[in-house]
């Protein structure tokens, strides 16, 4: 049990435990806090793949953005506890098994591909971690006109956003 | 035993970098309750008053007995809506603030252990990303903390002052990237090296080589974003007394108060140290390495501070406060000769010159607490908004420009 | 066995995303259908980073601050029809939402 296996294990297992509180929980703010908690797991899970840069973006632009977003929201809406609706009585008892099913099928041919085993961490692997010289370079060279291209559909956002949330004065 | 002694053996880093944390978290406990006395004390004598002056002599054992009084004082619990989140939100908020201050080097990492640098804790490539990373999480602390006390002042309160953080943070982030475009490298210990060195007049060296120079627009719009960040006065509406009651703090007592009172003063100590490293060299000596003499300066200065711990302790003072100063004067004074030592003195010169200047910081924070009014929040939000953001934009466009031209 | 496959965080990627999947469908308050968008999001995104790091590129990498931008600005706007909704529907049930006229 290496390090890197331990740490993949505990950061995996909050994300699944933050997803599954995120369906079951009653309160719209207590489905946020375990967003949050699966946001944070995941940028650690980046820091263990070697993607410094990205699991700091991930932290300041999703977890520490976009998340305080919805959280005003509940906040400012008053969000309230869900209602009680009439689920399926089939859905658990055959939903649960093919889930379940189908999730061996894909760790089965994912386990057993060519890429799917490539060491992540460990030896024989690269260990080093991607500097952002060479990330930052990649997207203001190939990348260079989707970059701009988002810029102005973060423009287009803010202008929508103000739109549909003015008050009719 | 045998067991410890063996993991001390195969895990040599691990057992470093715990050592590092624990004697850090004391210190940084240390320096967060002694921020108290001193804040007190600067803005007593601003307002021609004493402050703290009985317990302990002058007030050196406030901290400690406010401490006390925390922990023994009743725990309100109140029918809130969601114990989850209100019992989360002060652990929260100065969990963060703790965990920033662990990217921060205090020294130079020539000196180390087992290949470790001792003077910082984690020392990563993007160290200043990830102290951004972690204040921004910070502002879940503030949010959450109004809406689970089930309140309208918390509520209110919580909700501006959140929003406050959320709008000047992007100033802080803007503000500093001229830094980083002058340094090339998100690192600390990197954007401190590139500011090593003096500019000349005739051979004569006139200023060392720092930040806040060449990049004064981004300082003054760091300084002000940093303060409104940390929601300090001038900036600190939602929180003041007259205001809204407390703010967002309104319906904690006892602990939980007081550890978003740490939280509020972890955070200042946070920006001040980012103040120093990016914009005033970090951990190197004002001084050119060719005067030798000011190596001495570190413990000729606490030498000073024991001498005059000594007089006063004679001549001021009485009975048990006597003795409470002459255990400082020993300190001082046994502290003073280690440092003039010739083994010891490159050790702790780049911690000595860190925290003076990071204690320059904390001063001018205080310093403005105790002078200025404060902001209007609609007034407070158009700063923000309309003059610091584009001029910390402009900033990054001038440095880009001036960069490009240099070595384009 | 002392490192970790790629293949374990692709397995991960896909359970998150069928549990995004599942809080989208079977959820009624609109902020939370927002949120199962965004868990989808974000197990993509690992899949990403996972596959570069698994081919040594550095475009999983870019594409993933690119998914980060645009989940902003889909997050954004969506709110903004949510409180839009709420201001004129008085509830969050997208149960309620079921006219074609606001």
């Amino acid at each position: 049990m290496s390090l890197p296996l331990l740490l993949f294990f505990a950061c995996a297992a909050a994300a699944v435990a933050g997803a599954i509180m995120l369906i079951v929980a009653r309160e719209p703010i207590h489905s946020a806090l375990a967003l949050i908690l699966v946001m944070v797991s995941l940028a650690v899970l980046y820091l263990l793949l070697g993607a410094e840069f990205i699991a700091a973006v991930q932290v300041i632009v999703y977890a520490g953005a976009i998340m305080v977003l919805f959280v005003f929201v509940i906040m400012l809406l008053n969000a309230g506890a869900e209602e009680r609706t009439h689920w399926s009585k089939i859905a658990p008892w055959a939903g649960l098994p093919l889930a379940f099913f189908l999730l061996l099928c894909l760790a089965h041919f994912l386990g057993h591909s060519a890429i799917g085993r490539t060491i992540a961490n460990g030896s024989g692997a690269p260990n080093t971690a991607v500097s952002t010289r060479a990330l930052s370079e990649m997207l203001f060279r190939d990348y260079l006109f989707p970059f701009e291209a988002t810029s102005i559909l973060i423009l287009i956002a803010i202008l929508g956003a103000l739109v549909l949330a003015k008050r009719d004065e | 035993m045998e067991f410890v002694a063996q993991f001390i053996a195969q895990h040599p880093i691990m057992v470093v970098s715990l050592v590092k944390i624990a004697v850090l978290l004391f210190i940084v406990m240390t320096a967060l309750a002694y921020l108290t006395w001193f804040e007190r004390k600067v803005v007593a004598h601003i307002q021609s008053r004493w402050g703290p002056y009985y317990v302990g002599a002058h007030g050196l054992l406030q901290p400690l007995a406010d401490g006390l009084k925390f922990l023994f004082k009743e725990d309100i619990t109140l029918p809130t809506s969601d114990r989850f989140v209100y019992i989360l939100s002060p652990f929260l908020a100065l969990t963060l603030a703790l965990a920033a201050i662990a990217l921060i080097p205090f020294g130079p990492p020539s000196v180390a252990v087992c290949g470790q640098p001792v003077y910082v804790i984690a020392n990563v490539d993007i160290s200043l990303l990830f102290v951004f990373a972690i204040t921004s999480i910070g502002v879940y602390g503030v949010a959450l903390a109004g809406w689970s006390s089930n309140s309208k002042y918390p509520l209110l309160g919580g909700l501006r002052s959140s929003a406050q953080m959320i709008s000047y943070e992007v100033s802080l982030t803007l503000s500093v990237i001229g830094v980083v475009l002058m340094a090339g490298t998100l690192n600390f210990n990197s954007i401190i090296e590139a500011q090593r060195g003096y500019w000349h007049i005739h051979s004569i060296p006139f200023f060392p080589h720092w930040n806040f120079i060449p990049q004064i627009v981004g300082f003054l719009c760091y300084l002000t974003a940093a303060i409104a960040e940390t929601n300090r006065i001038p900036f600190d509406l939602p929180e003041g007394e007259t205001e809204l009651v407390a703010g967002f703090h309104t319906e904690y007592s006892s602990f939980k108060f007081a550890m978003f009172f740490m939280a509020e003063y972890a955070n200042m100590i946070t920006v001040s140290c980012l103040a120093t490293i990016l914009f005033f060299g970090g951990w190197l000596s004002p001084f050119p390495d060719s005067w030798t003499w000011t190596f001495y300066l570190p413990g000729v200065g606490l030498l000073a501070l024991g001498a005059y711990c000594l007089y006063d302790a004679i001549v001021g003072m009485r009975g048990l406060h006597r003795i409470q100063l002459g255990v400082v004067t020993a300190l001082a004074l046994g502290m003073g000769a280690l440092c003039l030592l010739p083994q010891v003195r490159p050790l702790i010169e780049g911690p000595f010159w860190f925290t003076a200047k990071m204690g320059a910081f904390l001063f001018f924070y205080v310093w403005t607490r105790g002078t200025l009014p404060r902001f209007r929040y609609d007034q407070l939000m158009s700063f923000g908004w309309k003059l610091l953001l584009p001029v910390s934009l402009a900033n990054l466009v001038v440095t880009s420009f001036v960069i490009l031209l240099r070595h384009g | 066995m002392t490192a970790v496959p790629i293949s374990y965080y692709l397995v991960l990627s896909a359970v998150l995303f069928g549990l995004g999947v599942v809080a989208f469908v079977f959820k009624r308050n609109i902020i939370t259908l927002l949120m199962g968008i965004e868990l989808m999001l974000n197990a993509v995104n690992l899949a990403f980073v996972a596959f570069a790091r698994a081919r040594g590129q550095l475009d999983g990498l870019v594409f993933v601050f690119f998914v980060i931008v645009v989940a902003a600005a889909e997050a954004a706007v969506g709110l903004g029809i949510v409180i839009a909704l709420a201001r004129n529907r008085e509830s969050l049930n997208v149960e309620r939402v079921n006219l074609l006229k606001l």
